[in-house]
């Protein structure tokens, strides 16, 4: 009994919530997932039969066979090459452009939260405005004026979808202003950034992990949308969502499965290992659930 | 409750002048005039030049900004560019589509994500609840249009179940009983998309909601006096359960409207999300500003109705 105090006490924070996550067998198998495809999409290199656009007319729509696992697409290329290629942009879209809504967010978060009075107003009354946008309406406006690229998809993401954080962030900062060592700071004679980077933000962190984790999921969906409509990333470069744009042709629809059906399970298997994960990280973090 | 409605419709003012600032920036810096990717090249330089000046083309930005919401606000909406149409008829003929396909969706979501919510949490950790959870995360997961088109390849395609787009059966004259059933079947497959996705999260709701009440105490009471366990779940449980997921049906409804759009692309259903995508690729500025701005509206009165709802369906709260 006291060995076991002793032991949690011995912990970091996030030694504990590692730990509680690890009992969480779906978390950690999502987490498992994510890493592995993380690996697989960062030395895609070695692990591909062919390269990512090696044209081949004479041999295209191939089913599946033993020389191309998944086929091949309308120009030849492999399918299952440029699906561990198409990997690593939806990754790293998913990753840039949670990197941006979490910047917008919590700065504006936080600003907001510990300034209060006309500037939280004014923060909140944008943030009122971004939450009215038809997420994807606005989004393929924007995606038509900047053109199609893999940049201006991380940043459509990122730019559309801080307002969640920037309200968790506004909140949590405004629940610890008011606690005796945010006093104590203040009257030790800090700034108001210092006290805000170095005092309140690293205890805002758990919900700001919790969300970067299902950020990404947000990051990978629009990529795999906005690619789709042909206004997201564009060919040769592949990705999971301009690979499913072959189904918006009818006739690949209903006779090459092998082009679509494998970018969108990869879409779903990414966001639903996020998702798993992103509820596992929740509940770990969360002091009042003890297990 | 009264001043509380007036405050929330009056904060609503800000809110829409900002969307609008923003709709139509974004459309003036698109790359090019209207009429460019319109007209064919042998098109006169000085009736392209006439054209532009008619429709205020050179007038400074903040003149057409005023002209613009002046005419919105008088429900002048101006006219399409591509198809000379007044833009409230193209709205007026697309907007009861959206709302029936999205309407549709939400009913029937409603009705099978409580029920299994209920189950879930009544047997909690149950091979039922295991299941219901992973299908759940997997309606959480799934891209819409995925969904959609994995829909049409096997129920449209293969089995020749359902029919692969649009609204009605073109030229096919039906009247009465059979134009219903031909709209249910072209209504099917959509609103299973939309049902679907908005599904998971009401029934993940419901069924937190649920197992947090059941903790409390006047359930311990109820359960102590031997109220039967169904009269505790339904009864006693059930009404206060429902309290935050009344909430999130109604703010569900705004991410509803604007998550039809790229399932209404798929089934070119002829609603506003086709409407705003084909203004895009047209490059019909008035009308993707408009449209936008109707949208935007609905999710904001969407909003609106959801905090209204909150407040009337939980006494607890009380507004200053």
């Amino acid at each position: 009994m006291s060995t076991q105090t002793l032991d949690a006490k011995s912990l970091s924070p996030m030694g504990i919530v590692f730990k509680r996550l690890k009992r969480n067998k779906m978390a950690v198998a999502a987490l498992f997932i994510l890493i592995l495809l993380t690996l697989i999409a960062l030395f895609a290199p070695l692990l591909t039969p062919y390269d990512r656009d090696q044209l081949d007319l004479a041999n295209s729509y191939q089913k599946p066979s033993a020389e191309h696992w998944l086929g091949t697409d309308d120009l030849g290329r492999d399918t299952f090459t440029r699906l561990i290629y198409g990997g690593r942009v939806s990754l790293s879209v998913g990753l840039v452009s949670t990197a941006i809504s979490l910047l917008i967010g919590v700065f504006l978060g936080a600003i907001a939260g510990y300034s209060g009075g006309w500037v939280d107003n004014l923060i909140m009354r944008i943030v009122d405005v971004f939450m009215c946008f038809p997420f994807f309406v606005i989004a393929i406006a924007i995606a038509a004026v900047l053109g199609p690229s893999i940049y201006n998809v991380m940043l459509i993401s990122g730019v559309l979808s801080w307002t969640k954080i920037c309200r968790i962030v506004r909140a949590e900062v405004m629940a610890i202003k008011g606690r005796e060592f945010i006093e104590a700071a203040i009257s030790l004679g800090l700034e108001g950034r210092e006290i805000i980077t170095k005092h309140i933000l690293p205890n805002v962190l758990a919900p700001i992990i919790v969300y970067a984790t299902l950020g990404i999921a947000i990051g990978i969906l629009s990529e795999a949308g906005l690619s789709f409509l042909g206004l997201g990333v564009k060919q040769p470069q592949p990705s999971w969502g301009n690979m499913l744009a072959a189904a918006q042709s009818l006739r690949s629809l209903r006779l090459h499965w092998w082009l679509w059906i494998p970018p969108g399970m990869m879409v779903l298997m990414t966001i639903l290992s996020i998702n798993i994960l992103g509820d596992g990280l929740r509940d770990a973090f969360d002091p009042k659930l003890k297990r | 409750m009264k001043n509380y409605v007036i405050r929330r419709i009056l904060l609503m003012i800000p809110v829409m002048i900002g969307i609008s600032i923003i709709v139509f920036s974004l459309i003036h810096l698109m790359p090019g005039n209207p009429y460019a990717y319109l007209i064919e090249s042998d098109a006169r330089a000085e009736d392209v030049e006439s054209m532009l000046q008619a429709i205020g083309y050179y007038d400074p930005l903040p003149v057409q900004y005023v002209k613009w919401v002046g005419g919105l606000m008088q429900g002048n909406l101006g006219y399409s560019i591509k198809f000379k149409e007044p833009i409230a008829d193209m709205i007026g003929r697309r907007i009861g589509n959206t709302l029936m396909l999205s309407g549709v969706a939400l009913i029937l979501s409603i009705l099978v994500a409580i029920p299994l919510g209920v189950i879930s949490a009544t047997r909690q950790y149950s091979i039922f609840d295991y299941v219901a959870t992973i299908i759940a995360f997997i309606g959480l997961s799934i891209p819409a249009f995925f969904f959609a088109l994995l829909l049409v390849k096997f129920f449209a395609i293969d089995l020749k179940l359902f029919p692969i787009s649009g609204m009605e059966t073109l030229a096919s004259g039906f009247t009465g009983m059979k134009k219903f059933v031909d709209l249910v079947y072209h209504l099917a497959l959509p609103v299973i998309v939309l049902s679907f996705i908005q599904m998971a999260s009401f029934m993940r709701y419901t069924r937190t909601a649920l197992l947090e009440v059941i903790q409390q105490d006047y359930i311990r009471t109820a359960r102590a006096k031997g109220v039967s366990e169904r009269v505790v779940v339904y009864k006693h449980a059930l009404r206060n359960a429902l309290i935050p997921v009344v909430t999130i049906i109604s703010l569900s409804l705004g991410q509803l409207i604007s998550g039809a759009v790229l399932t209404e692309t798929i089934f070119v259903w002829p609603g506003m999300g086709t409407l705003i995508f084909q203004a895009v690729m047209n490059r019909d500025y008035p009308v993707i500003m408009d449209a936008t701005m109707v949208l935007a509206f609905m999710i904001l009165m969407a909003n609106l109705f959801a905090d209204i709802m909150y407040a009337l369906v939980d006494p607890r709260i009380r507004y200053k």
